[in-house]
């Protein structure tokens, strides 16, 4: 084994903590920063250690917002935010594992056509299609809704070829043993597909999820009435380029309650989610 | 009287491949039949097209006298053990069993009752919360039996469904098979590739060959007057012996047209005397094989080099290159034309 001695297993911590370290950093600055006054995060030297501000700040950020923003509280980002990721994660399993679904145990004419044409726009990202999707958008009279921040996100052939190959390794005989039982093709979904693939499906919302969460060029476009942004494009907008004129506390409270959704999302889901990445259900 | 009637029956695949050649079997009420060939032979094919999995080309499968060629598997009323088991990996073994009734809209105390008395019978009762993953090979197949027995069927259809078990436990559950089938009286159909198994089970048997029927009847007939050199061949172990009339001597009439004699293991007799109208023939020993209680003599003709198996009781000391000289009582002989076919 490697670092068998005592040096090299001290060593090996070492790099380690100091990897912590570097990583760790700015997520500690920015929760000790949320704890200072505005001007003070500003001020040489850096405060590094808690200051007394913690629940006035919060309780500023959470329920009045940021002046520069309009005053949007930030538990109405969170929740636009929420509702973005969850219905982006949700809507993709729904879509993907239908979609999955009728390639894989339905014959019916076109059905390689429409495989590939799943798989080819594998090849066609938001960002690559977003201005025809603007586009619709605007026509569809979608700007500043949650339907328009969620439905061009959803089609997702990624989620659909991972569904499609677990579906391949459920053996033949078991979709025969189903339909001889009586299980029609609802129930054949509801009650055998559905809890096979509970692991894939919990890892796949976790990574969807975040996904969800972070997006930024979408939210950004979609986006005019302040109370509609999500928390990142909010955070981008805080920050102005004039450097008094940011309000530095309210950012890194924002910050922090931007970072603990999908924290506790990945926590939560944990054991879940590795399952799904390692173990197959035989 | 839950007959099965299969009349002319064939399955080409969308491939072009020719499974099944037109198959006629009359399967009467409560009876077992077992269908047996070698593997690739279409034994699965004609067992799911009576199942309702594969759509019949040709000819018609009725069941009670009904034609189900139409007819979806839900509704045909049959059941079916897989060769994989084929459970429900995410059910507990309750769940597993009563899957079936719960789709047809069985009321659930009847539904409990059936499946608790499935369960005693197959001596599942404590492993009724546990999932398929923490069951042994043994008991994941008698869940599958279950499976079967709980629907109460019309007919069972059976694909293999001891084979992959160890030898004695297969030994055990074939027994527990018959057992079942008798008790229940339910008309079954049960396909193997062993024929052992397909000897001590059927009540009427079915030897396939390359998508055709190469002949159906007793077992006991089959394996006594074999229809051709294909079933002589298949039927027992070790296999009969076939060799050419020529190299052998023999003190009786040939049959007009015979190209191949044969003779079965246990019917040889090394140190015999000669019967009127047998057969004699001069072999080498190449090896003894003790299985216990009896031994086989594995041989060749010098004349020819014909393979043949003698089975002698208890153990035999014998060096191989011994000459040894075969014989076979004339009532114990059986002759087969050019084609294959019994004379
Ligand atoms: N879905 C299929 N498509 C094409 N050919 C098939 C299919 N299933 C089986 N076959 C062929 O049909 C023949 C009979 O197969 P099968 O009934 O499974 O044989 P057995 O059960 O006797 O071993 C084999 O040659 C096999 O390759
Ligand atoms: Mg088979």
């Amino acid at each position: 084994m490697i670092g068998d001695s005592r040096w090299g297993i001290r060593l090996a911590h070492a790099i380690l903590i100091l990897g912590i370290l570097i990583v760790a950093f700015p997520l500690y600055y920015v929760f000790i920063a949320s704890t200072h006054a505005g001007p003070d995060i500003v001020r040489p030297p850096m405060p590094l250690t808690p200051g007394g501000r913690f629940i006035e700040n919060y309780r500023a950020a959470f329920f009045e917002g940021a002046a520069n923003l309009g005053g949007v509280p930030v538990w109405r980002l969170l929740l636009n935010t929420a509702i973005m990721a969850l219905g982006i994660a949700v809507g993709k399993i729904v879509i993907s594992i239908t979609s999955a679904y009728a390639i894989v145990f339905f014959r019916f004419p076109g059905r390689m056509v429409f495989f590939w044409i799943i798989f080819v726009t594998l090849m066609l990202p938001v960002e690559v299609r977003i201005l025809p999707t603007y586009k619709v958008m605007v026509d569809l009279k979608l700007i500043d809704t949650y339907t328009g921040l969620i439905l061009p996100l959803i089609a997702s052939a990624t989620a659909t070829l991972l569904f499609r190959q677990f579906f391949l390794t459920i053996p033949g005989e078991l979709v025969e043993a189903a339909r001889i039982d009586g299980a029609g093709p609802f129930k054949f979904f509801k009650d055998i597909l559905l809890p096979l693939s509970k692991s894939n499906i919990a890892a796949l919302f976790v990574i969807l999820f975040i996904y969800g969460w972070t997006q930024y060029l979408w939210p950004l476009l979609m986006t005019n009435q302040a109370e509609m942004n999500t928390i990142v494009i909010a955070l981008r907008k805080m920050v102005s380029f004039v450097d008094h004129g940011t309000p530095w506390h309210i950012v890194m409270v924002t910050c922090v309650l931007a970072i603990l959704p999908p924290v506790l999302v990945v926590v939560l889901m944990q054991r879940a989610f590795v399952r799904g990445l390692v173990e197959t259900e035989k | 009287m839950a007959e099965v009637d299969l009349k002319a029956v064939r399955k080409r695949y969308p491939n072009g491949m020719e499974a099944v050649k037109g198959v006629s079997i009359a399967i009467p009420d409560k009876a077992l039949c077992v269908l047996v060939g070698p593997s690739g032979c279409g034994k699965s094919t004609l067992l799911r097209m009576v199942a309702g999995l594969e759509t019949i080309s040709e000819g018609e499968i009725s069941i009670e006298g009904r034609v189900v060629n139409q007819v979806s598997p839900t509704d045909r009323d049959i059941a079916m053990v897989f060769q994989n088991y084929a459970l429900y990996p995410h059910m507990k073994v309750y769940d597993n069993m009563a899957y079936g009734l719960r789709n047809r809209g069985t009321p659930k105390a009847e539904i409990d009752r059936r499946v608790r008395e499935a369960a005693a019978t197959l001596e599942l009762g404590h492993l009724l919360d546990r999932r398929p993953r923490e069951l042994s090979g043994g008991q994941r197949q008698r869940v599958a039996m279950g499976r079967a027995i709980v629907r109460q069927p019309k007919v069972f259809l059976f694909d293999e469904p001891l084979s992959n078990l160890d030898a004695k436990l297969r030994g055990q559950m074939r027994v527990e098979i018959k057992r079942l089938q008798r008790e229940l009286g339910v008309t079954s159909l049960y396909v193997t590739h062993d024929q052992l198994e397909a000897m001590t089970l059927a009540d009427l048997l079915v030897v396939m060959n390359a998508g055709e029927v190469e002949q159906a009847g007793d077992p006991l007939e089959i394996y006594e007057k074999p229809a051709s050199i294909f079933v002589a061949g298949f039927i027992g172990a070790p296999p009969m012996n076939l060799i050419d009339p020529a190299s052998a001597e023999l003190s009786g009439p040939i049959p007009a047209g015979a190209a191949k004699l044969g003779f079965r293991p246990e019917d040889a007799i090394l140190d015999g005397f000669a019967s009127e109208g047998g057969l004699k023939i001069r072999a080498i020993l190449d090896g003894v094989e003790p299985v216990g209680a009896e031994s086989y003599l594995h041989a060749h003709a010098p004349a020819g080099g014909a393979r043949m198996i003698v089975r002698t009781a208890g153990r035999a000391r014998m060096e191989p290159g011994t000459e040894l000289e075969i014989r076979a009582p004339a009532e114990k002989l059986h002759w087969f034309d050019a084609a294959g076919r019994r004379i």
